[in-house]
Parts: C-alpha cells; sequence; structure tokens
C-alpha cells in the first residue's frame, strides 16, 4: 500500500506533520509505521498543543518524589517510608459513545497507571459532567456511567470513595467523565516505567489482544459529530477480574526483585508503551508481534500496534530470571510471553513472522523526544463582553427565600447523590472514614499507620467559564480548603484539564489562562502539579464545554485521630462562619439556576485572603476548638448549613448580621474564601481569640431539628433532607415512568 | 480456636477480612489459596471464612464457578464433617451454590449495586449497624423451605430500620421476608449478605461487626 499524505490525513495527521515524519525518518513511512506516528502524535498521547503551557506549572519540589510526568502517574513522601501515587485521567470521548464501556475502562486504566509503578489503589474518586438532567440523553447517560464507574471498581475493588457530578447544558453532547486514583508503595518499590539493559527480554502480560480501541488516542483527538458512533470499535471493552488478577500479579512480581521497568497499555497500546520505556531508556527493542497472545485471527501489523485491549502491561525483565516472572503470572492464570528484547540501537524494530513490518526511533515518536509541539493562537472569547455587561441590581431580591431555597437544594448540581455514590462500593478496604463521619474531602486510613489521606476533585467550570484564570484559580483553592477542612495538608495535585477544540483561538486563551490561574494557587498552596492529563476536543457542532480544569488533590493527615468533620455535633453549638461575606451573587448556582442568568462574572476570590483563611482553619482545627467544619461552595451559606445539619438529622437558626448585604447574595451567593464552623457555647470566647482580627461573624446556633432564617420557620431538617436526598431520584424515576408507558 | 480465610482470584474483601479478625478481634488466621486443597490444621472448632469479592469474576451466576474450585471441595468436606464455615457477600453466594445453604440469591430487586450502611436484627431484637455491598443479594428460597428456616430459627439476620422494625423500605435488595442471612440446620455453616467485617475497627466508627462475629463464630451464642 503506497503511503500518500491523503493517508497521514485519514490518520488525523496534517500535511506538515507528515513531511515532519519524512524528515526524520530520512523516507516515506510504510502504513505500519505511519499507524505509529497517528497514535504516538496524537493528541492524547503527545500532548503537542498543550505541554508548553504545562510547563508553566509547579511541577517539582515539596514532597515529590519523581518530576512530573516523567512516570505513569505522581509519586510523593507522606513519611514512614511510604509513598502516595495519585493520577486523574479523562475518558470524555468513549463515555460519550458508550457510556459504560467508556467510564468502566477509564476507571481500570488509571488504577493501571497506579499500580505500574508499584502502589496498590486504595481509593478512587471521579469528576462528571452532562447535560440536563431532565434530558432522556443525558439520563441515559448517567446511568450508563454510573453503572459502569460501578461494575468496574467495585469488581476491582478499590473504594469509590468521592467526587463530584454537574448537569450543565453545555456537556449534553460531550459528558466529562474523569477518573482518579490514590495509592500506596513502599520506598524501594516503586517500579520506573524504563527500558533497560541490552538483552533483557520484554514480556507481554495480562489480556490477550482484539481489535478493540483501534484508533482510541487518534478518536480522542477530534470533535465529536453525528458519525462519531461509527467510532464504536474506538471503545475499548473492560474486564475488571482480569484487572483485579493484573494487579495481584504484578504487586507480586515486583517482590522477586526481577522486574526492570513496567508500564500499563493505555492509549496507542504497545507502540505507546514500547515506545515510552524504550526513549525513557534511551533503548530500542526488538518485538516478535506475533509472538502476541491475540484474541482474533488475522491481526495485522497496525492493529497489533494500537489496539487498546485492557489490562495489558509490557514488562522488562532481568535476563535470565523470565522464569520467576512467568511463574507469578501463571500462579494467576495470566497470559506471560517473552516477546521480544531490550536492544542498545534506540530503534523500535518490529518483527511479523519474521518479516521486518516497522522501523522506528523510539525519541522520534515520543513527547519530549520528535513529537511536534505547537504554540497555538489566542484571543479573547467574544463572551467575556456580555459577561463584564452583567448588572446585579438587574436582579431583584426574590420576597420569598425559603421557597428560592428549596428550589435550589433540589437542583441536580445540589442534591444528594446517593443515587450515584450508593452504586459504588465505597467501603471495601476498610479504610474510608467519612462513611461514619462524613469529611469535606474523604478520608482514607494508611492501614498499618496513624496517617490517612484527604482527596478530593473539585472544579466549578461556570466560574472558569466566567474568568478562566480567577476560576482555575478557584478550583484549587476549593481542593485545598476541603482538605484544610478536613485537618489535612495539602499535599500536591493531578489535573484533568477539560477544553474544547484547541485550534479555536477562544479555546485556547480558556486553556492558557486557566493554566496560568492554576499554576499561580498551586505556588500559593505549595501544591505541586504531579501530573495529570489534558483532553481537547470535547467539542461538537453546537460548540465547546465549558473549561473544566479538574483538579485532584491529595492531602495528609499524620494522626487521623485528628481529623475534622463537617457536622454539627449538638443541639446548642454556636455556629461561625469564617470569611466574611459580601453582595455577590456572581455566577452562583442561584443567578444562574433560578433566575436564568448564563452570563456573569466569577465570583469574588482572593488567593491571599483564601490562603490566610485555610490557615485559620488549621490553626482551629490544631487547637481542638471547633466541632466542625464545611465549605461555602455551590448554593451558598444555607446549603452549607443544611448539608452540615444532615448528618445527624440537627437543625440551626442563624441570622445574617449584616443589613447591607442582598437577602439572596447573604444565603445563595457564592463568595468564596468562606467556612461554616460549629462551636461549644463554653469556648466561644476561646474560639474568637483564635479567630483574632480574620473576619468572621457569628450566624446562629444548632437546633434539635427546626431551621429558622432571620427570625422566620422554614421547616424541619427532615423535609429539607427529603427533598435533598430525592430530587435525583425523582428526575430519574419520571424517566423510568416514561418508559414504561411507552413499553405498554 | 483459628480462621482461615480462602482468596480466590477475584477476593477483594479477604484482606478486610484479615485485618478485622486478626487486629480488631485479635484471633490468630491464615490465608487459603483457591488452588490449593489442604485443611488438615484445622479441627471443627476453628471456622472457614469465604470472603466478599468476585471469586472468579461472577460473569455468570455470583459463586456459580467457585463452587468448583479445589479449595471449596475440601471447604464442603469440612462442613460435612462439622467445621465451621462462615459466608459473607459473595461468599454466602458461594455456600448457596455449593447447595451448604439452601436457597439463593437473586439481583437485586432495583436491578442496582447497592452499598451503604443498613440495619439488622435477630431473634434476640439486638440491631446492628452493618454496611451492604452488592448487586445480587436478594434471598430467595421457596416457601416451604422459608417456613422451614423460621421454624429451626435458621434465620440469622432480618433487615430492619433503625428501631428494629423489618420493614419493607429498610430491605436493601428486596429479599425475601427480609432476610439477610441464614445458617443451616446444624448450625455449622452460615451466610450473609452484610459485611460485618467492615464493622469491626474503632478509626471506621461503627463496630458493631465485631459482636457479630464474636458471639456468631467465637461463642456461638447466638440465639439460633
Amino acid at each position: 500500500m503506497e503511503v500518500t499524505v491523503k493517508t497521514a490525513q485519514q490518520l488525523r495527521l496534517t500535511e506538515q506533520e507528515f513531511e515532519l515524519i519524512k524528515e526524520k525518518l530520512g523516507r516515506t513511512p510504510n502504513f505500519n509505521e505511519l499507524c505509529a506516528f497517528s497514535g504516538m502524535w496524537s493528541e492524547h498521547c503527545s500532548y503537542k498543543n498543550s505541554i508548553k503551557w504545562l510547563k508553566t506549572l509547579p511541577r517539582e519540589g515539596g514532597r515529590m518524589l519523581v518530576k512530573a510526568g516523567e512516570e505513569n502517574a505522581g509519586l510523593m513522601d507522606i513519611g514512614g517510608g511510604l509513598g502516595v501515587v495519585f493520577k486523574i485521567e479523562s475518558h470524555n470521548h468513549p463515555s460519550a459513545i458508550e457510556p459504560f464501556q467508556g467510564a468502566a475502562t477509564g476507571v481500570g486504566g488509571i488504577h493501571r497507571d497506579i499500580f505500574t509503578m508499584g502502589a496498590r489503589p486504595i481509593a478512587s474518586l471521579n469528576s462528571l459532567r452532562f447535560g440536563n438532567l431532565d434530558e432522556d440523553k443525558t439520563q441515559h447517560l448517567l446511568s450508563g456511567v454510573v453503572h459502569g464507574i460501578g461494575h468496574y471498581g467495585n469488581c476491582f475493588g478499590v473504594p469509590t470513595v468521592g467526587g463530584e457530578i454537574y448537569f450543565d447544558e453545555c456537556y449534553h453532547t460531550n459528558p466529562l467523565v474523569n477518573a482518579m486514583s490514590v495509592g500506596i508503595v513502599k520506598a524501594g518499590e516503586t517500579v520506573s516505567a524504563t527500558a533497560l539493559g541490552k538483552g533483557n527480554p520484554v514480556m507481554f502480560v495480562g489480556s490477550a489482544t482484539g481489535k478493540d480501541g483501534i484508533g482510541g488516542a487518534s478518536f480522542a483527538s477530534a470533535d465529536i459529530t453525528a458519525e462519531s458512533t461509527q467510532e464504536l470499535p474506538a471503545v475499548q471493552v473492560g474486564d475488571p477480574f482480569q484487572e483485579k488478577k493484573l494487579l495481584e500479579a504484578c504487586l507480586e512480581v515486583i517482590q522477586t526483585g526481577a522486574v526492570v521497568g513496567m508500564q500499563d497499555m493505555g492509549a496507542a497500546g504497545i507502540i505507546c508503551s514500547t515506545a515510552e520505556m524504550s526513549a525513557k531508556g534511551e533503548v530500542g527493542m526488538r518485538i516478535d508481534l506475533d509472538k502476541v497472545p491475540t484474541r482474533q485471527n488475522n491481526m495485522k501489523t497496525w492493529e497489533l500496534l494500537l489496539s487498546e485491549s485492557q489490562e495489558r502491561m509490557l514488562l522488562v525483565a532481568e535476563k535470565g530470571r523470565e522464569e520467576e516472572v512467568i511463574k507469578v503470572f501463571t500462579k494467576w492464570d495470566l497470559p506471560c510471553s517473552v516477546i521480544g528484547e531490550v536492544t542498545d540501537d534506540g530503534i523500535l524494530n518490529f518483527f511479523m513472522n519474521g518479516e521486518l513490518e516497522a522501523s522506528l526511533p523510539a525519541h522520534e515518536l515520543v513527547l519530549g523526544g520528535g513529537a511536534p509541539q505547537y504554540d497555538r493562537e489566542y484571543s479573547e472569547p467574544k463572551y467575556f463582553a456580555d459577561i463584564k455587561k452583567f448588572n446585579p441590581d438587574t436582579v431583584e431580591v426574590p420576597e420569598d427565600l425559603k421557597s428560592i431555597a428549596e428550589q435550589i437544594v433540589s437542583l441536580p448540581s445540589i442534591s444528594s447523590k446517593r443515587w450515584v455514590y450508593n452504586q459504588y462500593d465505597s467501603m471495601v478496604g476498610t479504610n474510608n472514614t467519612s462513611t461514619n463521619a462524613p469529611t469535606d474531602a474523604p478520608l482514607v486510613i494508611v492501614k498499618g499507620t496513624t496517617k490517612a489521606l484527604a482527596v478530593t476533585t473539585d472544579c466549578n467550570s461556570r466560574y472558569v467559564y466566567a474568568d478562566p484564570y480567577k476560576g482555575a484559580m478557584i478550583a484549587v483553592s476549593e481542593a485545598a480548603r476541603n482538605i484544610v477542612c478536613t485537618g489535612g495538608q495539602p499535599l500536591g495535585v493531578t489535573n484533568c484539564l477539560n477544553f474544547g477544540n484547541p485550534y479555536d483561538p477562544e479555546v485556547y486563551y480558556q486553556f492558557i489562562h486557566a493554566i496560568k490561574g492554576m499554576g499561580e494557587a498551586c505556588r500559593k498552596f505549595d501544591t505541586p502539579v504531579t501530573g495529570g492529563n489534558v483532553s481537547f476536543y470535547n467539542q461538537n457542532p453546537d460548540g465547546p464545554v465549558y473549561p473544566t480544569p479538574t483538579i485532584g488533590m491529595v492531602g495528609l493527615l499524620e494522626d487521623v485521630n485528628n481529623k475534622m468533620t463537617l457536622d454539627f455535633k449538638e443541639e446548642g453549638d454556636v455556629i461561625l462562619l469564617i470569611g466574611y461575606s459580601n453582595n455577590d451573587i456572581n455566577s452562583s448556582q442561584y443567578l444562574a439556576k433560578i433566575c436564568g442568568v448564563d452570563l456573569s462574572p466569577a465570583p469574588h476570590f482572593e488567593l491571599e485572603e483564601e490562603l490566610k483563611l485555610q490557615q485559620k482553619i488549621t490553626e482551629l482545627i490544631n487547637k481542638n476548638l471547633i466541632e466542625s467544619a464545611h465549605d461555602v461552595s455551590e448554593g451558598g451559606l444555607f446549603v452549607t448549613l443544611l448539608e452540615s445539619a444532615f448528618h445527624r438529622n440537627l437543625g440551626f437558626d442563624v441570622v445574617a448580621a449584616d443589613y447591607n448585604i442582598r437577602k439572596d447574595a447573604q444565603w445563595f451567593g457564592e463568595k468564596q474564601s468562606r467556612v461554616v464552623v460549629s462551636v461549644k457555647a463554653g469556648k466561644l470566647k476561646e474560639v474568637k481569640a483564635a479567630i483574632g482580627d480574620h473576619p468572621f461573624e457569628e450566624l446562629g446556633v444548632v437546633t434539635s431539628g427546626s431551621v429558622e432564617v432571620d427570625g422566620m420557620e422554614w421547616g424541619t431538617i427532615e423535609s429539607w433532607k427529603e427533598q435533598y436526598d430525592t430530587a435525583i431520584e425523582n428526575f430519574l424515576s419520571k424517566e423510568e415512568a416514561g418508559s414504561a408507558l411507552s413499553s405498554i | 480456636m483459628k480462621f482461615g480465610v480462602v482468596v480466590f482470584p477475584g477476593s477483594n474483601c479477604d484482606r478486610d477480612m484479615y485485618d478485622a479478625l486478626s487486629y480488631d478481634l485479635g484471633q490468630e488466621v491464615s490465608m487459603l489459596w483457591h488452588k490449593d486443597k489442604d485443611l488438615s490444621k484445622f479441627s471443627t472448632e476453628d471456622c472457614i471464612i469465604l470472603p466478599g469479592g468476585f471469586s472468579y469474576g461472577d460473569y455468570l451466576r455470583c459463586g456459580a464457578i467457585a463452587r468448583f474450585s479445589p479449595m471449596m471441595q475440601s471447604v464442603i468436606e469440612f462442613a460435612n464433617e462439622g467445621g465451621k464455615v462462615f459466608g459473607v457477600c459473595n461468599g454466602f453466594q458461594i455456600l448457596c451454590e455449593s447447595h451448604l445453604l439452601p436457597g439463593g440469591l437473586l439481583r437485586n430487586a432495583n436491578q442496582q449495586f447497592i452499598c451503604k450502611n443498613v440495619f439488622i436484627t435477630n431473634e434476640t431484637e439486638k440491631i446492628y449497624k452493618i454496611p451492604v455491598a452488592h448487586g445480587e443479594g436478594r434471598y430467595y428460597a421457596d416457601e416451604d423451605t422459608l417456613n422451614e428456616l423460621e421454624a429451626n430459627g435458621q434465620i440469622l439476620f432480618y433487615y430492619c430500620d433503625e428501631k428494629g422494625n423489618k420493614t419493607e423500605a429498610s430491605n436493601p435488595n428486596g429479599a425475601t421476608r427480609n432476610i439477610a442471612g441464614i445458617c443451616n440446620a446444624n448450625r455449622n455453616v452460615f451466610g450473609m449478605m452484610p459485611h460485618p467485617e467492615r464493622a469491626c475497627s474503632p478509626v471506621l466508627g461503627n463496630t458493631d461487626g465485631q459482636e457479630i462475629i464474636r458471639t456468631m463464630l467465637m461463642e456461638r451464642q447466638l440465639v439460633l
């Protein structure tokens, strides 16, 4: 088959990239080689349109044990000879087409990134975005994605401890499915994704290779269109049982000491794992593709190179110790075969039945090597002008605040996600302390120590849309605030940058300004970005999604007994708001969903004010002065109070002190850097002394169950809880009723 | 007495069970690989545990394949000789598939996996808060079997609400007669869907499971 620029374009490479490939090789590539470049130089693998900006993020320092991007996931020191390994990754495109498998394999892929480094995953989180919940399509996607995450995670046996879900029109065609995994590794037991040592065997372990997921990496590097459903074969199929065995076998094989390096096969399958491991070790490989176990006959070279069949690992072992490796995988009934060896010339030579089918310099294929890096143009989005025009005075303060509050509590983005999380095994592993004692960030113990990890995913993309720079700072700040409110010290960040098409200058503007804001906030909190994932092309003919730079953050508690919970403890405790309120209703759920104003600036936020707030909260927790802490986020102060009251069926009697603040801003505004705490009445004086000159407000007291706001009776906590708990279920039961009717 | 925890390739509550027995209850525990058969170091005073998880992937009926594993042949023999066997969740499913316990576990009534704290009670009317986590936990048996189980006092636990009422709303999976766990007529084989091992560690804020394991398996004091 003759390879031309047209072939390249069909493989989603540009004309310039095709020329560059010819230049690098000194010849025209054959079809197999071109396929290899197509996978490796896809946006998904090469980060070609993002890497220049990603490098501006704080990528080292603190407790980091490997530099960002050097390994499959971030690795940070938590003391006591232990490290935490964590990463977040997107599986948006597959989930848009096939929500169940798309989400399931997203979970599988991120766990492999963790255990390929020698760590045992102990917690999993996710961050999901869908369109409006009253749409059939959204309900189909939501139930498919939730089912997929549960199916894979529950069987694999890692608790799904937290996450976030928002519903907004912009995600109707392009849902976002970001999965995060957190693992623990002992010092000295980490494995690098590096191939070393001429003559060392290259081994293939795990599931047999099929034709599923071919071209997945390049599929994820294009917009979603009506034709996208024809890309179904680009969606992978997951087998969590196989992955569970792979996990145990990989951790066991590391103990033999015979492993030189290991990398999971994710995007772009064999070509990516061989290229990245070789490039990092500055070696080459000779691979006999006919030795790769397949589950379909007559697979072609390019199919074998690009297949994204799940639950597979590439492993380089010490020569002569193959049998030790094979023994472990045989114990776990997993295929394991030697498919080649490490060479010293930097070239990947792929053979099929003795014939050389592709010959590629590993270095030229990879990010940081020959893969192109682009500067994209950017320009300020036109909608910014409308945002600037917003005048809050045009929004009348409603008379009946209680009825507004009821509508807010029933918004799917605000209300309880129990329909979702009850489908996830959140307790397997017996390490999740938040089941019985809710915390702002889910808290998992590190068994065998007194330590615990507070883990969270956060991003309010409405804020980022309104102001990419400030919105990204808020995302980082909220993650850190959740960890601080749990009693933890924020350690580091993994990010999942979900944006539209990078060739759109307005999208690119959002991207670089979000990066700038994220970098500034991460430096402020001393939480380096340890790695992550960029997902562009979350776009369809109607436009891009809101810029959604999801922050996954991990924090440390040296002693789990010093944790702070979010629930009010006892009637009579005094409720304080640390931080000050103002007249801000900008970009609140109230303004967007109740008043129907989509375009307004991001809420008030100052980085320095946020840091001081967090330091104050840490001080109050360390001095053992407060009973609960819960930050004010979506839905505003009233929702925060409810959430603190629900767990023990307590109520609250609160009065806003400042009459200059409009009532809707007071109770539903989303001005940042505020935390609701409760304290024993007897400690109030001491607490106030500790708060010092940091702004705060005494809101009222915890009651036995009645809810009173500004002197008015707002019912009982039970009735609020009922509304909060059942809102999403009510949306979905309408669909079930509808489909039952249609089947009659 | 000592405990043995069977490890199937897809077991994922095996280590949790080990931790609960070993660290929270101070018991002697060893792990038993599914391909092995040797139970010679266990006497009938000891207890073999089938933990939760997805034994062999459970793509067929849960526990249907595990029943045929080498270790299960020995466990069945051990049970028939009077040895104590306790199955939790997937372990309960395996015990039913192995016919060591009557009835079976069907897909949850709402067709969804369910993970949450539930309340269970028994004839002592003591109420325990214990987590469930399963997709196929709806206990089912024919009427005669159910009547016999109840007449013999073989129902270990019923789902109930916080106050001990066996209501429909407190039944997480639609189990017949709110049944959460049963034992055999000889009272040496026990199975339950809720996970007592997840409610043993004080740091997790719920230790109700300790009492279940202690009284049922170690002291055999449950009113059965």
